[in-house]
């Protein structure tokens, strides 16, 4: 508890031990003939012990000319008790709207710290070492190419390279993935990672801002001020839902006991005419202890904030209230194949057709794509083995979606697929194998192909069937491989929609045509592994980039980013989605419901104000406890 | 140009309020306030001096909830 709170609540435990003697004397439980101006003298000192900063306040609110705030509703409605002699109401109304905040102010406060303590990969720190001693420095300070010393237990405070050391890193910070990773010298580290047992000497290859901790950081406290209809909703909500309950108040102060007057309806049951207007005030004053929005208004946003906490310590990072609200309604998921649906670590299976050697033939199109960063490119130089030089190339033109047409020791070579071939008007030999075909000229003259094959995920089936269970309806997968490439990859994952051969483009086109053929209130999503997807990642309801820790332009360009390359947690991220969506709901309704039946029940003088408030406070409470549910997304 | 501040306040609609508030004073072409961060967001119009803007940004908030702070 903070000092503020731990104040609040010594106000709250001194005006209750004040307040109950108090009570029961003033309802005649415990007798003790005390005159009615002492007693209310004594109900005031409770009063304005757990009181006193509401009144300031809303007196502070006249003063600048914003009236209708919940300060000032608690002071109009609690005076207007106890100048109406219900001191004992009064004093309890005043006493549990405390509580409430009380409350209110620690669960979130709780939750606030339980959540960033989730999301806890900041490092303070990076060593380097000088003269063989270590010093601490900030790692703002560090510049790029410094070698930093990660001991064990301590965070990797910036991306870079092993130089020396083998360790295991934690990464269930940043992936959600428990099982910890083994790295060795010229392993690729990110920050945000924990040393679980060796030294590790690690040369950093970014600035400490540019580092994955940095920007995943930066992402998640972002998300929060992207607001999700719902919430925007409820703050306009809060925006007239206070004076229109006010002036209903006002209204119902005044035009009843007004009418009852001029007309003698219903007078008859009333003493006297001031017994007739105090009964009507009271009850304005039970309306106001209704009006107080702070219910509703703080359980939706908690909500949202308890999700994207809760998804991102499972590697999903969310950018926002918004994205979750589109991932609880998507009911079609579009796949670019590579690097979501199959591992993109692709392997030259074999060489084909071809009047040279083997060897020949991968060391033209290593050569020719040694640019490249494609997966087919390293494959190819994977296989070729040698040494790539790149002096020997010249004038690289990539030609998207055909291949790379470059100067080999001065002649013509091109790489790439029959498009290619046909573009250049080299006869060639189409292949019967099901993989990638990379075809490969030199000089003019056909050089055989080269087959390269990707592998599915192990998971990737299982997440296909999670999805269809999660209510996606429709699943399409999109290559700009072959088709018989398609259908096989189609058909070990149980897919049953694909489109083959696409180029970038034709990949952003499919994506309108199905966005076009959703119902209105659905959503599609688009699982890309964020190269070369970035304009149909930005394209889609919600672009999904997976295993994309470390590429900018994915992070950048999409609204979900899954940390670890898990097919499974898109339907993770989607019910993570729907839950949130469900509590906000509840939470709603909820709220709303028994403030509009308190609202009736006061009007029509069934509900006093001890009932108010603790339908107010007893509302907010499990609004917030149900709030809370959206951060408990593990076994989802 | 956009800037993140911190900021203290104890519930959720004084922050709606604050975020009106801030929205409203000259030099700041939006705002966002999250009361879960408890983090400001401003976007300042184009030639707008951040640190005058601010200053003005807060006074309107202490306005409508003197409970609240941002720390500049």
């Amino acid at each position: 508890m903070t000092q503020k709170q731990k104040k609040l609540l010594w106000r709250i435990l001194a005006a209750a031990v004040l307040f109950v003697p108090l009570y029961l004397i003033s309802e005649g439980i415990v007798h003790w003939a005390v005159p009615r101006w002492a007693l209310l003298l004594l109900f005031l000192v409770p009063y304005l012990l757990v009181g006193y900063d509401i009144l300031r306040k809303a007196f502070q609110g006249i003063k600048n000319g914003s009236v209708f705030d919940e300060n000032f509703l608690m002071t109009v409605a609690t005076i207007g008790a106890i100048a109406l002699g219900e001191y004992g109401e009064g004093v309890a109304v005043m006493l549990l709207y405390q509580v409430g905040e009380l409350f209110q102010s620690y669960a979130v406060g709780k939750s606030r710290r339980n959540i960033s303590a989730l999301m806890d990969i900041r490092p303070d720190y990076a060593n380097i070492e000088e003269d063989g001693e270590l010093t601490r420095v900030d790692p703002d300070q560090v510049a790029v190419g410094t070698v930093i010393v990660v001991q064990p237990g301590e965070k990797v405070p910036i991306d870079g390279v092993v130089e020396e050391g083998t360790s295991s890193l934690d990464t269930a910070a940043l992936t959600g993935e428990s099982l910890p990773v083994t790295v060795g010298p010229g392993r690729e580290v990110l920050s945000g990672s924990i040393n679980l047992s060796g030294l590790l000497h690690i040369r950093t290859t970014r600035e400490f801002d540019e580092s994955t901790a940095s920007r995943v950081l930066e992402l998640v406290e972002n998300a929060a001020s992207r607001k999700a209809v719902s919430e925007n909703f409820i703050s306009r909500f809060a925006h007239y839902y206070t004076p229109i309950v006010c002036y209903a108040a006002l209204a119902l102060a005044v035009l009843p006991p007004l009418f009852c007057t001029l007309t003698g309806i219903g007078l008859a049951n009333y003493a006297t005419l001031g017994a007739l207007w105090g009964d009507w005030v009271l009850r304005a004053c039970t309306f106001l202890v209704i009006s107080c929005p702070c219910a509703v208004v703080i359980s939706i946003p908690l909500s949202f904030f308890a999700a994207l906490g809760g998804a991102s310590s499972q590697g999903i990072l969310i950018k926002g209230s918004n994205f979750l609200e589109s991932l609880s309604r998507v009911t079609a998921v579009a796949f670019d194949k590579t690097g979501t649906i199959t591992k993109g670590n692709f392997a030259v299976e074999t060489v084909h057709n071809s009047p040279w050697e083997r060897k020949k033939v991968l060391e033209i199109a290593a050569h020719v794509e040694c640019h490249s960063t494609h997966p087919i490119a390293r494959s190819i130089m994977e296989a070729y083995g040698g040494h790539v030089e790149l002096g020997r190339v010249t004038d690289v033109e990539e030609i998207s979606g055909h291949g790379v047409v470059a100067r080999l020791d001065g002649v013509t070579a091109a790489v790439g697929n029959e498009k290619l071939m046909q573009r250049l008007g080299v006869t060639f030999s189409p292949c019967h194998h099901v993989g990638t075909v990379i075809h490969v000229a030199y000089d003019g003259t056909y050089g055989g192909h080269i087959v390269i094959a990707d592998q599915v995920k192990e998971t990737a089936a299982q997440a296909m069937a999670q999805l269809r269970r999660s209510g996606v309806k429709r699943i399409v997968m999109l290559t700009g491989d072959s088709a018989s490439v398609a259908e096989k990859v189609a058909d070990q994952v149980g897919i049953r929609e694909y489109r083959a051969g696409l180029l970038p483009a034709d990949k952003v086109d499919c994506v309108e045509k199905l966005l076009a053929e959703k119902g209105r209130g659905d959503r599609l999503a688009f699982v890309g592994d964020g190269i070369n997807d970035a304009p149909v990642l930005a394209r889609a309801d919600v672009g999904i980039a997976m295993g994309a820790l470390g590429s900018d332009a994915a992070i950048e360009a999409a609204d979900v980013v899954l940390m670890d390359d898990d097919p499974v947690k898109i339907a993770k991220a989607i019910r993570i989605g729907r839950k949130c969506m469900a509590i906000v709901r509840e939470n709603i309704v909820f709220a709303l419901g028994v403030k509009l039946a308190c609202l009736l029940l006061a009007a029509l003088g069934l509900a006093n104000m001890w009932l108010a408030i603790v339908a107010d406070v007893g509302v907010m409470i499990l609004a917030v406890l149900n709030a809370i549910r959206c951060l408990f997304v593990k076994h989802l | 140009m956009k800037k993140s501040y911190k900021i203290d306040v104890d519930c959720a609609n004084c922050a709606n309020k604050m975020e009106e508030a801030a929205k409203k004073t000259p030099g700041v072409k939006d705002c966002t306030v999250s009361f879960m961060t408890l983090k400001m967001k401003v976007e300042f119009e184009d030639g707008a001096d951040a640190a005058q803007v601010m200053a003005a940004v807060r006074d309107n908030c202490k306005k409508v909830e003197s409970d609240c702070e941002v720390f500049l």
